[in-house]
């Protein structure tokens, strides 16, 4: 009883202490800006819900090995096309006999790798170009900017096609290619944002200290490019997970064996019909995590939009 | 203590046929540790004059010289300890990401500083925040606050000249006060020669000593302010403009 008290008591200074209007040091006011950025995304259900499917996702790819019931290559032909519920086989069986389970647990981890590098690579890129064009304007934004009309002109997919076809089948060359044609919509998003903050009072400030254009983009800009950015990507996630998927399903991608949603998808055609679970479980958990990247998308943007925390 | 002098100053903006003349000619002197003001209704040129002293402006022509010494169009860091600027609008002036001590003490660095902790410190108590206003962001501060910290910003590289964008015209009246004090203060503290651009004549009258009137990008007269006290003004536009101020303040009262 009384130690629950104390418990309370602690538990309530810890809040106060991170409420507070008046921090005291460099990382109290960082913790306690986290701290309230973390209750408003908090007090967003479906934000909440998106990221629990995504931390969900990150702790089976973790623990693969543990969760699937079977080796995702271990082909048992006498146990093939098994319906979902069958007796050991959860979500049945594919052509090989493989269970889709174990497949789906394996492939979390590919869908992962795929998500991340291109979330690295992408955003970053985009980012540079459009941060660099919006600031030094004239020719250089001229340039910059032709280049990236030009990608952004080309489909997406046929694009990505013709990396992949010249660099080669694989998944390390399907997240090279998608990260190419993903990079363009960012430096169009970054440089808008460059255009309006460039002309403000803060960065007019910031010269006045005799800051040069480096230290101005990357420390000044950046931090107001990267809130819409992130929600952006996050909104974007749903697409490169297609995307990868889409590689997948035309042999371009990840290569069988290998359990990619995507491919697993591609195999399953062939028996839509007779057997609609092969191809439609990795659908699912496809659409499942599109949704959750999603919906955190779009709770991160009434946390990080900086028009809400300014006022 | 450094002197500004700005010689058959030009500025401005666009090319060609799209060029607009902001400033024409514009010509004045303010002594070391002297107070000078420029009024005139809004688009008259008086911020533009200002943008073009700091290079924030890049296209003008004429003489800028500090203490003698002819300012050239790309500034070094030299200029900017010497020659700092408070902005009009506190609300934009400040980054909004970026806490108090964050914005001191990167200008500190920028300077070349090195006791930066104990700088910040000081700094905030020169313009009356307490510490504990040290780890905030903007948007915990008010009006007057952030204000406070542009200021304190502004003196951070120990300039000599400190150039006033209407400090105090996005404050509301009761802090209005308390800037103007605030700067009277710092600038006999400091020894400052301050520049400030205003269309208060009331404040240019309490804070300056002489006053240029600009009209369409054109100074139209340079008075001091004992003869803008008396009414005695040569120009009839500087009439006009003492007589629409004065009436203003009576009807409001």
């Amino acid at each position: 009883m009384t130690t629950e008290t104390t418990n309370s008591r602690r538990k309530e200074s810890l809040r106060d202490w991170l409420l507070t209007d008046t921090p005291t040091s460099r990382r109290h006011a960082k913790l306690a800006s986290a701290y309230k950025s973390w209750l408003r995304l908090r007090s967003n259900h479906m934000a909440m819900f998106g990221l629990g499917i995504l931390v969900l996702l990150g702790f089976v790819a973790a623990f693969a090995p543990w969760l699937a019931p079977y080796d995702p290559y271990a082909q048992v032909l006498s146990d093939r096309l098994l319906p979902i519920g069958s007796e050991g086989h959860l979500l049945g069986t594919d052509s090989l006999g493989r269970d889709i389970l174990s497949r789906l647990i394996y492939g979390s981890r590919i869908t992962l790798y795929i998500v991340t590098l291109v979330a690295l690579i992408a955003p970053v890129a985009g980012l540079m170009v459009g941060t660099i064009a919006g600031y030094a304007g004239g020719w250089t934004d001229t340039i910059l900017m032709r280049i990236t009309d030009i990608f952004l002109a080309f489909p997406k997919l046929v694009l990505a096609l013709a990396f992949v076809a010249a660099l080669g089948a694989g998944i390390e060359n399907a997240v090279l290619a998608i990260s190419l044609t993903a990079w363009p919509p960012y430096a169009r998003l970054a440089r808008a944002e460059t255009l309006t903050i460039r002309s403000s009072d803060f960065i007019s400030a910031i010269r006045l200290q005799g800051a040069g254009p480096v230290r101005i983009i990357t420390r000044h800009i950046w931090p107001l490019c990267i809130s819409s950015l992130i929600v952006r990507v996050t909104l974007d996630m749903a697409g490169i997970i297609l995307t990868a998927a889409g590689l997948g399903f035309l042999g371009l991608g990840a290569q069988p064996p290998s359990p990619e949603w995507g491919a697993m998808i591609s195999e399953g055609r062939r028996f839509l019909l007779d057997h609609w679970w092969v191809a439609t479980i990795p659908g699912l958990a496809i659409f499942t995590v599109s949704l959750a990247f999603n919906l955190l998308g779009d709770g991160l943007r009434d946390v990080l939009d900086p028009k809400d925390g300014a006022s | 203590m450094k002197s500004l002098s700005v010689r058959n100053l030009n500025v401005w903006f666009g090319e060609d046929r799209n060029r607009v003349d902001a400033v024409r000619a514009a010509s004045f002197d303010v002594p070391s540790g002297g107070s000078f003001g420029l009024v005139g209704e809004s688009g008259s040129g008086k911020s533009t004059i200002l943008r073009a002293i700091t290079g924030l402006v890049p296209t003008w022509s004429g003489e800028i010289e500090i203490d003698g010494a002819h300012v050239a169009h790309k500034r070094g860091r030299e200029f900017y300890k010497l020659v700092q600027m408070v902005f009009q609008d506190p609300y934009a002036s400040l980054h909004p990401r970026h806490s108090v001590d964050h914005v001191l003490s990167e200008t500190l660095h920028l300077h070349g500083f090195q006791d930066i902790d104990t700088r910040v410190n000081n700094l905030l108590d020169d313009v009356g925040l307490g510490r504990s206003f040290r780890f905030r962001y903007p948007h915990q501060l008010s009006g007057g606050q952030r204000q406070r910290v542009a200021i304190a910003r502004a003196l951070a590289p120990e300039p000599e000249i400190l150039l006033l964008d209407e400090p105090t015209s996005a404050l509301d009246v009761s802090v209005q006060a308390e800037i103007l004090n605030l700067l009277s203060d710092l600038r006999a503290e400091h020894k400052l020669t301050f520049v400030m651009v205003s269309h208060d004549l009331s404040v240019v009258g309490h804070m300056c000593d002489s006053v240029a009137v600009m009209r369409d990008g054109e100074i139209v007269e340079i008075l001091s302010v004992e003869k803008m006290r008396r009414m005695e003004p040569d120009s009839a536009y500087t009439k006009h403009l003492l007589d629409v101020s004065l009436n203003y303040a009576s009807a409001q009262a």
